[in-house]
């Protein structure tokens, strides 16, 4: 029965000078996934549909996009799930471009401002030892080990960028995923480039710009937590800032 | 547009006004019972250094804190940025403290020693 | 009106937030002018106050002690959030936050008429 029924879908057509939504009818299928609703109006209805994907298994972080107006990772979100229940109908779906990052062309975003900003954030190893060091010993039960093994499940699907309102405002802002990536190595006891990332995660795009509103922490695919993050930096930022960094 | 210097003015100034917050809402709770006049009022504060001090602090820390405020909607709503945005939390600052300031001294200053 | 991605409890606190910081912001200036009255025009402090004993004002009051105390337990729930150990109870605390509020300004409010 699911069979017969017709998904009506919106999706943006567009490039960085602006665009607009184009109507696809899609068939409803049982199991169906926002990305392969996307797949099929490129395979079967207009092949210049412009996407990306990989993994297809919520892993790789590259099928973002806004699905009726929140962002989600689409391989792994179900058309049941968000395309509402129209009587008769296969409900309704409106498909767009990451909030927040430049359009390419369609439903791609440029990344590279979202990656920028993880560097500028010191959200980079910086080895203490050599590889000639003995393996360094972290209690997995650590307080520290801990704060950071909340943070490491990070895919970078720029989902949390994408629904951060402080980012949209101040374009400075580094945003949820790259502070909370500075986060999970402020605790990582290997780290030399401590001060370097108290540094950079105190600048004006800094982590003092959150305003705690917690959009990150509501949409991310993986359950992680960039808001409580965040507040571990502001604590540890105050604190160098007043001196008691040791 | 917070760096940390301000964002730990805007907490230290959170932090200072918890008793303060608390103390005038207590005041207003019972000062408006039975309506309120201007000579019960100055009958309360003329001449007293506890409520100078008291509301000349809630002044300063207010007056830090709607600044910083309204300098990040400024910025994150109007867009504004670099001097204009330093111009208008210094101006907002500037006005609170000497409209405060100003109020402080009407109803403390004078009346029995 | 409001957007999808802003449809969840902790959005709305952080707007109500802001919102109440901005009006105490803006109130502030008039607050302090009225209260100078005292050294400027006593006359007319008792005047506004006579004013503000019609009951369509003091429910505008009610509101202003709403603001100051829903910014004040919602500053609260901030400050805790920054400085203490991440709690998972934060929407709980945030509804608390505008309950708690409701209750001051009600208890203002029953006091005042």
């Amino acid at each position: 029965m699911l069979e017969q029924s017709i998904l009506a879908t919106s999706v943006w057509r567009g490039d960085a000078e602006g665009g607009e939504f184009q109507r696809f009818e899609v068939p409803r299928r049982d199991s169906q996934t926002v990305l392969d609703v996307v797949t099929h109006i490129q395979q079967e209805l207009d092949p210049s549909l412009a996407y990306r994907f990989a993994c297809r298994v919520g892993m790789c972080g590259s099928c973002a996009m806004m699905v009726n107006g929140v962002p989600r990772w689409t391989c792994r979100t179900h058309v049941s799930k968000v395309s509402g229940n129209v009587s008769g109908g296969g409900g309704e779906l409106q498909i767009a471009p990451l909030r927040n990052l430049p359009v390419i062309r369609d439903l791609v975003v440029d990344m590279a401002p979202f990656f920028d900003k993880w560097t500028a954030a010191e959200g980079v190893f910086r080895p203490s030892e050599t590889r000639a060091a003995p393996m360094a010993k972290v209690q997995p039960g650590s307080p520290a080990r801990a704060a950071a093994n909340a943070g490491i499940e990070c895919i970078n699907c720029a989902v949390c960028y994408a629904a951060c309102d402080v980012v949209a405002g101040n374009t400075d802002y580094l945003g949820p995923a790259a502070l909370n990536r500075a986060w999970t190595l402020v605790n990582d006891a290997r780290d030399g480039g401590q001060a370097e990332r108290i540094d950079a995660v105190s600048s004006e795009g800094g982590c003092h710009n959150c305003h705690s509103m917690g959009s990150c922490a509501q949409f991310c695919p993986n359950a992680l937590n960039p808001t409580a993050a965040i507040a571990g930096l502001k604590r540890e930022t105050v604190k160098a800032k007043l001196g008691w960094r040791r | 547009m917070l760096d940390v210097r301000l964002y730990l003015l805007q907490r230290l100034t959170a932090l200072m006004m918890i008793p303060l917050v608390l103390g005038h809402l207590v005041v207003m709770v019972y000062a408006v019972q039975g309506g309120l006049t201007a000579a019960e009022i100055l009958s309360r504060t003329q001449g007293s250094l506890v409520w100078g001090g008291f509301y000349g602090a809630f002044v300063l820390a207010a007056s830090i804190h709607g600044a910083i405020g309204l300098r990040a909607i400024s910025a994150e709503v109007l867009g504004l940025r670099g001097v204009g945005l330093t111009a208008l939390s210094w101006g907002v600052f500037l006005t609170l403290l000497l409209l405060g300031v100003r109020a402080v001294y009407a109803v403390t200053a004078g009346g029995p020693a | 009106m409001i957007r999808p991605h802003r449809r969840h409890p902790l959005w709305f606190a952080y707007l109500l937030h802001r919102v109440s910081g901005l009006a105490l912001a803006l109130f502030l200036p008039i607050h302090f002018y009225v209260l100078a009255l005292a050294l400027t025009d006593p006359s007319g402090l008792d005047g506004f106050l006579r004013w503000t004993e019609h009951p369509l004002v003091k429910l505008v009051e009610f509101g202003l002690v709403f603001l100051l105390a829903v910014h004040f337990f919602g500053g609260l729930r901030l400050l805790a959030l920054e400085l203490l150990p991440w709690s998972p109870r934060q929407k709980s605390l945030a509804a608390g936050a505008v309950a708690g509020a409701f209750g001051v300004s009600t208890v203002f409010l029953l006091n005042a008429l």
